[in-house]
């Protein structure tokens, strides 16, 4: 397995303890590339990972700045603002502009693609791991890719023009029945809410949570579930009883990777939601908006310093996707240490 | 054979529902949901599949419990759940298809793929996608020249060098990388390229945030593959005496090559529909631009977008041709892909 050390260590002295390892490993990479070309090629594959470390830096560097400038001259609290306003056509030039409806929305409909697709993700994962024919797993898990290649632009032009006129009888009788909570109240007219784009963004996550999910549902010892069916136990009570606890935090991870994904989309929302700076109580009218959205649909008539406040809002997102997605990660990594798979 | 059996053989086991019930409940509670949906008047297939699908689960788990008993009968419950998400899941991608190819194939022709935007309102049929394909080649080819090397040199560093502590930092952040949302990729370039550095809008900007968003998909897929290497190869070239560095140029990458093209036109097939950041960075242009490093172009996703946003028939209609277009690129890429990776697979057998 290890082939760096098989070619140093026959040569490598014993461990140091009076030196740190900081100081040992550029003197025995040096002794185990003494040729030039070994030498440039390290150089270059490391330079090209630090060049990626570099890039993500870059990243958070240059949108902090530029969100500076914005913030600096804004006259509204950025959190707490329920405009934006950064010409500031309503307060004589002076910008005021926040977040809080770019935030309530974004949680939003992410929360609902979220109830939507993890259950759905689960019973496909599940099917595809348990439950389906075997000949029929493979092509369904390629169905599945295939939803994932879809591009989020072709999901915004299905979404507006084929399913959100359909939805108007769905949405009707939601606010038949549940209006009287305000959360599925439906005025009419045409269905581009937040509900609408949740329902999406459920269809476009759908893939990476089922993936994830599957790999982990696959990876359960085949003795818990052996153990399971010997005691007579049912398919069903098999699966709850040693798939899902051995699988529980490898789930979590997965609907987090989504979370990821619905956070950030971006034209398929702007496609699909008919926006206004409002917070809606209702998820069924239209209204409302997401980070992302708002960035695509607010920069074509945007000044310079227009830029810089969408840069701002754009920073905010980069943040939150960055502690989800390495959340995500890490309960992943762990996992791969502790978990009995390849027991 | 067995008619002499005194005791019945199935009294141990309990009743059990012939094998065909679940195919019998799904097609009534489909006719049911059909005649529900007419008499009532609903007018959104939705609705109707909504129906059909909660009449199979409740249907199938009270037949079940009438002759199965509890248990049995929250097996069949999970398995007919189970059969119904994985519906759910088909039914959109079905209706995807459909439809872009049933409405783009109206405009969709070989005048379409021909021409640009130059001379066409908005509003009045006509014109074409020539000048968004030009673009959108450009630009991906642009953002593969630089994402390719650098994704494949840092997977080449993780697993034929990578020890400590740097590994693990660059490990991790690709990960996260791969999360980064699209379209902060393009605030990122358009920071640091168009406000700060004062370049104009061009194709060269979109393809530095495309290649941003390339380079994690190209590191993960290198890597994967070069993990399937055997190890006896390294061991075999690196007796020989050969360096390190050409037994990973000549034995290595030739053996995993097949995986790492897979992974790489999946990569481009996942930039070449991102819109965000083109929207962004590339500004618009109906017409054609061969330069990409100079003045604003365009692309196919944004040309969808655009069409769309234009808010009628005639955009409509090219706005799905162009989805057309742009659904069966990204497809054959992808059949494409799964093609170089079962005719050059590693052969890790013996």
């Amino acid at each position: 397995m290890d082939i760096p050390s098989s070619t140093t260590s026959p040569t490598s002295p014993p461990p140091r303890h009076d030196v740190k390892p900081s100081q040992v490993t550029p003197k025995r990479a040096a002794r185990g590339a003494t040729r030039p070309g070994d030498r440039i090629f390290l150089g270059l594959s490391r330079g090209s990972g630090i060049a990626l470390l570099v890039i993500m830096a870059a990243i958070a560097a240059f949108l902090t700045y530029r969100a500076a400038l914005a913030l600096s001259d804004n006259t509204g609290n950025f959190l707490t603002t329920f405009e934006w306003d950064p010409a500031g056509t309503a307060t004589n030039g002076k910008p005021y502009f926040g977040i809080a409806v770019l935030v309530f929305g974004t949680v939003v409909s992410s929360i609902i693609a979220l109830v939507i697709a993890v259950p759905i993700a689960i019973g496909i994962a599940l099917f595809i791991s348990h439950y389906a024919p075997r000949r029929l797993a493979t092509p369904i898990a390629f169905v599945i890719d295939l939803l994932a290649a879809v591009p989020s632009i072709v999901y915004g032009l299905w979404g507006a023009l084929v399913v959100a006129p359909n939805l108007t009888g769905l949405y009707s009788w939601l606010d038949d029945y549940f209006g009287w909570t305000g959360i599925f109240s439906y005025q009419g007219g045409a269905p581009r809410s937040l509900m609408t784009v949740g329902i999406l963004l459920a269809i476009m996550i759908l893939p990476i949570i089922t993936n994830v999910s599957r790999e982990v549902f696959l990876q359960v010892p085949k003795m818990h579930e052996e153990a399971a069916l010997a005691l007579g136990a049912t398919r069903w009570e098999t699966i709850r009883m040693s798939v899902l606890p051995f699988a529980r935090s490898g789930v979590i991870s997965a609907s987090m990777l989504g979370l990821g994904r619905a956070l950030g989309e971006t034209i398929a929302v702007a496609t699909v939601l008919s926006p206004s700076f409002v917070i809606n109580a209702s998820v069924l009218d239209f209204g409302g908006g997401t980070f992302a959205q708002n960035i695509a649909s607010k920069f074509n008539e945007a000044t310079e310093y227009g830029r810089d406040a969408l840069i701002a809002s754009g920073l905010v997102l980069f943040v939150i996707t960055l502690l989800v997605n390495g959340a995500a990660r890490l309960i992943i990594a762990r996992r791969k240490e502790y978990s009995g798979a390849n027991a | 054979m067995s008619t002499t059996t005194i005791a019945k053989p199935a009294s141990l086991r309990g009743a059990r529902l012939p094998r065909w019930t679940p195919a019998v409940v799904a097609l009534g509670s489909a006719a049911v949901a059909v005649a529900i949906g007419t008499v009532a008047g609903l007018d959104s297939r939705i609705q109707w599949g909504l129906i059909a699908a909660v009449l199979f689960i409740v249907a199938s788990y009270a037949v079940a419990v009438a002759v199965e008993g509890g248990r049995q009968a929250k097996d069949r419950l999970a398995t007919s759940l189970v059969w119904v998400t994985f519906l759910l899941a088909v039914v959109p991608l079905a209706s995807l298809v459909f439809e872009t190819v049933e409405r783009g194939s109206t405009v969709f022709n070989g005048y379409f793929l021909t021409h640009s935007m130059g001379v066409v309102a908005d509003d009045e049929p006509g014109g074409g996608i020539y000048h968004a394909i030009l673009g959108t080649l450009e630009q991906v080819l642009l953002a593969s020249v630089i994402a390719v090397p650098i994704g494949m040199l840092t997977a080449i560093y993780l697993v034929e060098y990578g020890r400590g502590k740097l590994a693990k930092v660059v490990t991790f952040f690709v990960d996260v990388m791969t999360g980064i949302p699209s379209i902060v990729a393009g605030l990122f370039v358009l920071s640091f390229w168009i406000l700060i550095l004062g370049f104009d809008f061009s194709g060269w900007a979109g393809a530095m945030a495309l290649a941003i968003l390339m380079m994690p998909v190209v590191v993960r897929s290198t890597e994967e593959m070069l993990k399937l290497v055997p190890n006896e190869l390294r061991e075999a070239s690196l007796a020989l005496g050969i360096p390190k560095w050409r037994t990973i140029l000549k034995v290595v990458l030739p053996t995993a090559i097949g995986g790492i093209t897979t992974g790489v036109m999946l990569a481009v097939a996942r930039i070449a529909g991102e819109t965000a950041p083109v929207l962004l960075l590339v500004w618009v242009n109906p017409m054609i631009n061969t330069n990409p490093f100079e003045g604003s172009q365009a692309s196919l996703p944004l040309y969808i977008y655009q069409q769309y946003a234009a808010g009628n028939q005639a955009g409509y209609d090219r706005a799905w041709a162009a989805a057309l277009a742009l659904i069966g690129f990204i497809m054959i890429l992808n059949l494409a892909a799964r093609g170089v990776a079962r005719w050059k697979a590693p052969k890790t057998g013996r």
